[in-house]
């Protein structure tokens, strides 16, 4: 019971940053491959302030905060390239934030890790808080899934399609597409950092180690088998890895062999996300599903 | 309405435009011809902010656009096609004309969360002027179809319903008739009569010369770069430099 528990509560946080990714994968078509750094973020930020006595709440806003400001210092440098060196820039950016985080004790302790990360007062304590925790996460969840919605329908998401599709032409239509681009990644930046701060608070432990290149292909991960530019396609896309992943655990596998599959798990996630993107770019809800002729 | 004034561009050896001054005045329907390569797709980047000049400036409605970005020149109302149709494939006809609406509300996020009422109104204003510039270019009945999935010349009209709906001074449209069939062509060149109707003005890089004679009241020719001739169409077709620019080289104009 508590196990499933769990496996929902990291389904759905996973879910919620899958649909910050989406904001610019999907819908600005940025390809965004250090997205675990603003899930770092907004872990540290959010576990450093409540260890320091600050309330979670209050903890969890500042680290909205902090991510969405590393967005748009990220953006200044990355968005001047384009395509492919976006991608690097990004992924080096996510490269030199686990480096902070593991090199400045001074403030996250390096490899150490924080421990002992507290939980809202009102969910309880220990195995105790999961039902409340899962319910925490689900309002999140639903509210994330609602706000983004309420985005991706609105001339602002058509605006950020029309960059996706073609930069030249929103241009030619009076689009401003660095400001475009840039808002996209800070709002996703914001939603990421909430989804980190949960993660924070829930398992109670971060450490350097957990916010590598593996996160950023889960998630892209999520994103892609899901459907990028939908609604839903990233919560299933969330469901089905994270449950995938669980299940993974349940097989009887060899001892010795147990110690290959933590890296073999890495590569698989990466052929994985390789594969749809070649065989079926749409993931499983298609964006284009309801256009037809009439 | 649009000066064009001692405008270069190179590319490494290259002068794709040499020193071109141009007054495209309060006139209808301007036409830029000349040969292919002669710098006239060159000479519209420039104009419209995707390049930038090595030498000259360029003045719309008096005021100086030249090193402006591409969409505060398009906010100022020229707006642009492209030589090689460019719709925004994954999106539907009617998204492709709503994206176009100029100075949306609904662009701002702020907006988005806190003035959903505005936003309804103006999303529904600009449904109603889409529907308008879909029937105008005949293409009602595709509005909820993909814009990738549509003809070419489908895409061609859409393209120009497109700028309509950014509710331009001046359009600029490079080659607009290349490769549709002649009944499209008569049907396009009713929709630019209408729009020279509703007092927009347009310039247009053209190679079919007797539809340049029946459209255009005032015609620029370039060679290699250089404004060879500018004046009346019929003029154009006895000037001796133009008939040379055209007949004197393999590569004529198709
Ligand atoms: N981005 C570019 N880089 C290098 N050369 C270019 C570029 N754009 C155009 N040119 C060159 O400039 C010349 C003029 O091209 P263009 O303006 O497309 O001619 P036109 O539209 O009259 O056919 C051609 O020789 C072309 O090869
Ligand atoms: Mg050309």
């Amino acid at each position: 019971m508590d196990y499933l528990l769990h496996i929902l509560i990291v389904a759905l946080i996973y879910a919620v940053f899958a649909m910050s990714l989406n904001l610019e994968l999907g819908y600005a078509g940025l390809y965004n491959f250090g997205h675990v750094a603003f899930f770092g973020i907004g872990a540290y930020t959010s576990a450093l302030l409540s260890l320091a006595g600050l309330p979670v709440p209050l903890g969890m806003a500042c680290a909205m905060v902090a991510a969405g400001m590393a967005g748009a210092l990220l953006c200044v440098p990355a968005l001047r390239l384009t395509g492919d060196f976006f991608g690097i820039a990004t992924l080096v950016f996510a490269e030199m934030v686990r480096l902070f985080f593991l090199n400045e004790r001074w403030l996250t302790k390096g490899p150490m890790g924080l421990p002992g990360i507290p939980r809202p007062s009102w969910v309880g304590t220990g195995i105790a808080a999961m039902p409340m925790f899962l319910v925490l996460c689900l309002l999140l969840t639903v509210s994330v899934f609602l706000l983004v919605r309420w985005v991706a329908v609105s001339p602002f998401g058509r605006a950020l399609k029309v960059v996706r599709e073609d930069e030249y032409v929103a241009q030619a239509l009076g689009k401003n597409v660095f400001s475009l681009k840039t808002r996209a990644v800070v709002a996703g930046s914001v939603l990421a950092g909430l989804a980190g701060s949960l993660w924070a608070h829930y398992i109670t432990y971060i450490s350097p180690g957990d916010f590598t290149l593996n996160e950023t292909i889960l998630v892209l991960l999520c994103v892609v088998l899901g459907g990028k530019g939908t609604n839903w396609g990233p919560v299933l896309g969330a469901f089905a890895v994270v449950f995938f992943q669980e299940a993974l655990r349940f097989l009887p596998i060899p001892a010795d062999l147990g110690r290959l599959i933590a890296p073999l798990q890495g590569m698989v996630y990466g052929l994985a996300l390789i594969l749809i993107m070649l065989q079926r770019p749409e993931g499983v809800i298609s964006e284009y599903r309801r256009s037809r002729v009439c | 309405m649009l000066r064009v004034e001692q405008v270069t561009k190179r590319f490494g050896g290259l002068t794709a435009v040499d020193h071109i001054t141009l007054n495209v005045g309060d006139t209808g329907i301007t036409g830029l011809i000349g040969p292919n390569g002669s710098g006239k797709t060159t000479l519209f980047h420039m104009i419209t902010g995707f390049y930038t000049l090595d030498r000259g400036r360029i003045y719309f409605q008096d005021r100086c656009i030249s090193g402006r970005p591409p969409h505060t020149i398009s906010r100022q109302g020229m707006v642009r096609t492209f030589q090689h149709t460019r719709v925004l494939p994954f999106m539907t006809a009617m998204d492709n004309l709503l994206s176009a609406a100029p100075d949306q509300a609904g662009e701002r996020l702020c907006s988005v969360f806190f003035r959903p009422g505005r936003i309804r109104r103006e999303e529904e204003a600009h449904r109603e002027r889409a529907k308008e510039i879909l029937e105008f270019v005949h293409l009602t009945p595709l509005s909820h179809q993909l814009a990738g999935r549509l003809s070419f010349g489908q895409q061609k009209l859409l393209e120009i319903g497109r700028v309509l709906m950014a509710r331009p001074r001046m359009i600029l449209l490079d080659e607009p008739t290349a490769g549709i069939n002649p009944t499209l062509i008569r049907h396009l060149v009713n929709i630019l009569r209408g729009l020279t109707a509703r007092g927009i003005r347009i310039f247009l890089i053209e190679h079919n010369m007797p539809l340049v004679a029946e459209i255009c009241e005032k015609v620029f020719v370039m060679d290699s770069g250089r404004l060879i001739f500018s004046g009346l169409p019929a003029e154009a077709r006895q000037d001796a430099r133009v008939i040379e620019a055209y007949l004197g080289r393999e590569d004529r104009a198709a």
